[in-house]
C-alpha cells in the first residue's frame, strides 16, 4: 500500500479527494488553511473534479455544504476556532436536515487571548448541535477518519454529519507517515452517496426545513436522537469493516490500551493520547499498572463501552484539554454522568491539560500517574478537579 | 529515537529541511515525523523546526527538549540563540558558517560530541543564485551523521522539488557532504 | 391548454392533510409536511375580486402581484380567481393597469 508522508492537514485533503467529494465550501483560518488549499491545488492540477465554491464566512461555508448536500451531493468543508463558532447556526441546520456533510475541525483555543494553539473547546462547545465526533490521534487516523466519516454518515440508518476533529500543528502541521489504500479499493469501501432525499427532483418537488408547530417538532428531534444511537451500531460495523479491508481496525469506539490489568487508566481524547500511551510503557517499567482509554468517537458517547471499562478499573485520571466555564472538563463532566445509574464507581480525578497548546509531556504525565496512585491508596480525592499546569 | 532540532531563520527553509530529512529516512525505511516549533513565523525571526527518526512508530506528540542533533541555518543565530540548549550527551552539533572550529565552539554553550562545519551560504549561492541553505544543510547532515545516506537526501529533495530546482538543490546537498569538515571532540 | 398555476386542478381535487398518529409514521427529514391546498383561506374574505375581461390587456401583473397566489391563467388567456383561496387582500386590484379588478363586498 502506498505511503506518504504528510501533514495532519494534507491528510485531511487527501481524503477527501479519495472520497470523491463533489463539493467543497470553506473560508480560510489558521490552522486549517492548508486543507483547502491542498483541495484547491488537486483542483487546479486537475487531479479531483470538485465544484469548489469560495464564501465570504464560515456561515456561509457551511450554508453552501447544506444546499450541496440538500441537492444530493457529497459535501466537505474544513474550519478552526471562531470558524467554527461562526458556523454554529448553521451546524443545527445541517443534522436537522438530516445531511452528511464532513467537515474537519482543526482544534484551536477560542480567543481572547488570541491563540491558533490546540484546544478542544471549540469542537466541544458544538457537542449539543447533532454532530458526530471522532478525535484524531495521529495523521494516519485523520485520514482514515475522513473516510469512515462519510460511510457512517451517508449510511439509510444514520443520514447525520461528522467532524473530524484533529489537533492544531501538533498533528495539523505535522508530517507523519501515512498509509493511504488505492483509490479502487477506497471505492470498494466508500461508494456514491445514495441520498435520503434530493431538492433536485424535480419531478416530485419539496421543500427542506419546513415548519413543524408543537404538535410535530417533537418527533422529529426523537428521529435524531434514535439515528445517534443506530449510530454507535454502524459505527461498530465500519470500523470493523475498515480494519478487515485496510487492517487498521476501528470497532471500538474506545480504543483501550494496556487496560486489561490496569489498576487506573488515563482517558483522553485526540493527539495527547500517544504521548499517553508513551507514558503508559515508561511507567509500566516503573511498576505502574496503568493503561489508557482513547475516546475516540465523543458524539454519538460511548457509554456501553465506558461502562465495560470503569467496571474493572480502580481509577480514571480524565485528561481534559478542554474546559466549561463553571464546571469541569468536559470529557470528565460526560464521563461521570455515564457512570451515575450504574455499578460502576471508580475514583474519578479530572486533570485540567494542554490548554492553548502548553505542551503535555510524559514527565507531566508520570506527574500526574504518582498523584493518582496515591489517591487510590489513601481511596478519597484530594480534589476533584486540578488545573496540573498552572504555575504557582 | 533519533530526535534533531533546526536552527534557522523564516525564509531559509528550516521547516522543509526538517521535511526532507523525515522524507530522506523514510525512503530507508524508517520511522519520522517532523514538525516546526508552533510560533508565529515571520521572514528572518529566528525559527525552529524538529524531526524524529525511529526504527518503530513515533507515538509521542510532544515537542523536542533534548535533542540528540542540532542544526544551524544560520550563523548569526550563534550570538542570539543557545544552540545547544538540552543537548544530549555526546550530541552532535552542524553549523553552515565560514568560521572555524575555535571559534565556533567559543559561542557554543555546550561542548558537543562531534562539530560539523559547511559554508552552506557559500554553496547555495554558488549552486542556486539564493541564500537558502536547507538543501545543502542535509549534506552536511549526511556526512556528520551517517544516519541517512546522501543518496536518500538526493532523492527526498527531488521529491520536494521538481525539475531543475530538484537537481540544483540536490546537487547543494552533495557539494556540501563533500566539503563538510567533522570535528571529533 | 391547461391552467399554467400547477397549485390548482388535480392537485387541488387530490389533496390531504397529513396526519402522524405515531412517530414511526413520520418521515426521517422534516421535508414538506402537508400542504396549504387544503386550506380554503377564502372565507376569510369581506371583498372580493371581480375581473372584467372587457377592460383585461392580459398583461399578468395581478397573477404576478397575488401572494397567495389565487389568480390563475385560463385557457383562453384570460386571468380568473381561485375563491376557494383568495383572502380578497386588494393588491391585485390595486396593481391592474386597466382597473380590469374591482373589489366588492361579499355577501355571506
Amino acid at each position: 500500500m502506498p505511503k506518504k508522508v504528510v501533514s495532519g492537514n494534507y491528510a485531511a485533503a487527501y481524503a477527501a479527494k479519495h472520497a470523491r467529494v463533489e463539493v467543497v465550501a470553506a473560508y480560510p483560518i489558521t490552522p486549517q488553511t492548508s486543507i483547502i488549499e491542498k483541495i484547491a491545488e488537486f483542483i487546479a492540477n486537475g487531479e479531483a473534479e470538485i465544484q469548489y465554491v469560495p464564501v465570504e464566512s464560515e456561515h456561509s461555508a457551511m450554508a453552501a455544504c447544506i444546499g450541496a448536500s440538500a441537492a444530493g451531493a457529497r459535501a466537505f468543508t474544513a474550519t478552526s476556532a471562531q470558524g467554527l463558532a461562526l458556523m454554529h447556526e448553521m451546524l443545527h441546520w445541517a443534522s436537522g436536515a438530516r445531511l452528511p456533510i464532513v467537515m474537519v475541525d482543526v482544534n484551536r483555543a477560542m480567543a481572547p487571548p488570541w491563540s491558533v494553539w490546540d484546544d478542544q473547546t471549540d469542537s466541544l462547545a458544538q457537542r449539543d448541535t447533532g454532530w458526530m465526533q471522532f478525535y484524531a490521534e495521529n495523521n494516519q487516523e485523520v485520514y482514515d477518519g475522513v473516510l469512515m466519516a462519510f460511510k457512517v454518515a451517508e449510511h439509510r440508518k444514520v443520514n447525520l454529519p461528522v467532524m473530524v476533529i484533529e489537533s492544531a500543528f501538533i498533528l495539523s502541521h505535522t508530517y507523519d507517515i501515512v498509509d493511504m489504500p488505492p483509490q479502487e479499493e477506497i471505492d470498494g469501501f466508500l461508494p456514491p452517496r445514495e441520498p435520503l432525499y434530493t431538492l433536485t427532483d424535480f419531478d416530485n418537488p419539496t421543500a427542506v426545513g419546513a415548519l413543524a408547530t408543537p404538535a410535530d417538532y417533537y418527533e422529529f428531534r426523537y428521529k435524531i436522537a434514535m439515528a445517534m444511537e443506530e449510530a454507535k451500531k454502524v459505527i461498530r460495523e465500519v470500523g470493523k469493516e475498515f480494519g478487515e479491508r485496510f487492517g487498521r481496525d476501528y470497532s471500538q469506539m474506545i480504543e483501550l490500551y494496556k487496560a486489561d490489568d490496569a489498576d487506573f487508566i488515563f482517558m483522553g481524547m485526540g493527539s495527547l493520547m500517544g504521548t499517553v500511551k508513551e507514558a503508559v510503557d515508561v511507567l509500566r517499567k516503573e511498576g505502574y499498572k496503568v493503561g489508557a482509554a482513547k475516546v475516540r468517537w465523543f458524539r454519538p458517547f460511548p457509554r456501553e463501552e465506558l461502562y465495560e471499562l470503569a467496571k474493572n478499573v480502580e481509577g480514571i485520571a480524565v485528561l481534559d484539554r478542554n474546559f466549561s466555564f463553571g464546571q469541569e472538563g468536559i470529557l470528565f463532566n460526560e464521563a461521570k454522568g455515564v457512570l451515575y445509574n450504574t455499578d460502576a464507581k471508580p475514583i474519578m480525578k479530572n486533570y485540567i491539560v494542554g490548554l492553548g497548546g502548553r505542551d503535555l509531556t510524559v514527565s507531566d504525565i508520570r506527574a500526574i500517574a504518582r498523584n493518582m496512585k496515591e489517591i487510590i491508596e489513601r481511596g478519597r480525592l484530594d480534589r476533584e478537579v486540578e488545573w496540573y499546569h498552572l504555575k504557582r | 529515537m533519533i530526535e534533531v532540532r533546526f536552527h534557522g531563520r523564516g525564509g531559509q527553509g528550516a521547516v522543509t529541511a526538517a521535511n526532507i530529512l523525515a522524507e530522506a529516512a523514510f525512503l530507508e525505511g524508517k520511522y519520522v515525523q517532523a514538525f516546526p516549533f508552533f510560533g508565529v513565523e515571520r521572514r528572518g525571526a529566528p525559527v525552529t523546526a524538529f524531526t524524529r527518526i525511529d526504527e518503530k512508530p513515533i507515538r509521542i506528540k510532544t515537542q523536542i527538549y533534548e535533542p540528540d542533533i542540532v542544526v544551524v541555518l544560520d550563523p548569526s543565530l550563534l550570538e542570539t540563540v543557545d544552540v545547544t540548549a538540552g543537548l544530549k550527551e555526546g550530541g552532535i552539533v552542524i553549523v553552515n558558517t565560514e568560521k572555524s572550529r575555535d571559534e565556533v565552539l567559543a559561542k557554543l554553550k555546550k561542548k558537543p560530541a562531534k562539530l560539523a562545519l559547511v559554508d552552506a551560504t557559500g554553496i547555495a549561492l554558488e549552486i542556486l543564485g539564493l541564500p537558502i541553505t536547507n538543501t545543502s544543510i542535509l549534506g552536511a547532515f549526511a556526512k556528520a551523521t551517517g544516519i541517512v545516506k546522501i543518496e536518500s537526501v538526493e532523492t527526498a529533495i527531488k521529491e520536494t522539488f521538481s525539475g531543475e530546482l530538484g537537481e540544483k538543490n540536490a546537487k547543494a546537498a552533495r557539494e556540501a557532504f563533500e566539503k563538510t569538515v567533522v570535528h571529533e571532540l | 391548454m391547461n391552467a399554467l398555476n400547477t397549485l390548482f386542478g388535480e392537485k387541488k381535487v387530490k389533496a390531504k392533510k397529513l396526519v402522524f398518529n405515531s412517530v414511526d409514521e413520520y418521515p426521517e427529514v422534516p421535508l414538506t409536511l402537508g400542504t396549504t391546498l387544503i386550506n380554503f383561506t377564502g372565507d376569510w374574505r369581506t371583498f372580493i375580486p371581480v375581473v372584467d375581461e372587457a377592460k383585461c390587456v392580459k398583461c399578468y401583473i395581478c397573477w404576478k402581484f397575488c401572494p397567495e397566489p389565487s389568480i390563475y391563467i385560463k385557457g383562453d388567456g384570460y386571468v380568473a380567481i381561485d375563491y376557494d383561496y383568495c383572502k380578497g387582500c386588494g393588491i391585485c386590484a390595486n396593481e391592474c393597469p386597466t382597473k380590469a379588478i374591482t373589489m366588492v363586498r361579499e355577501e355571506k
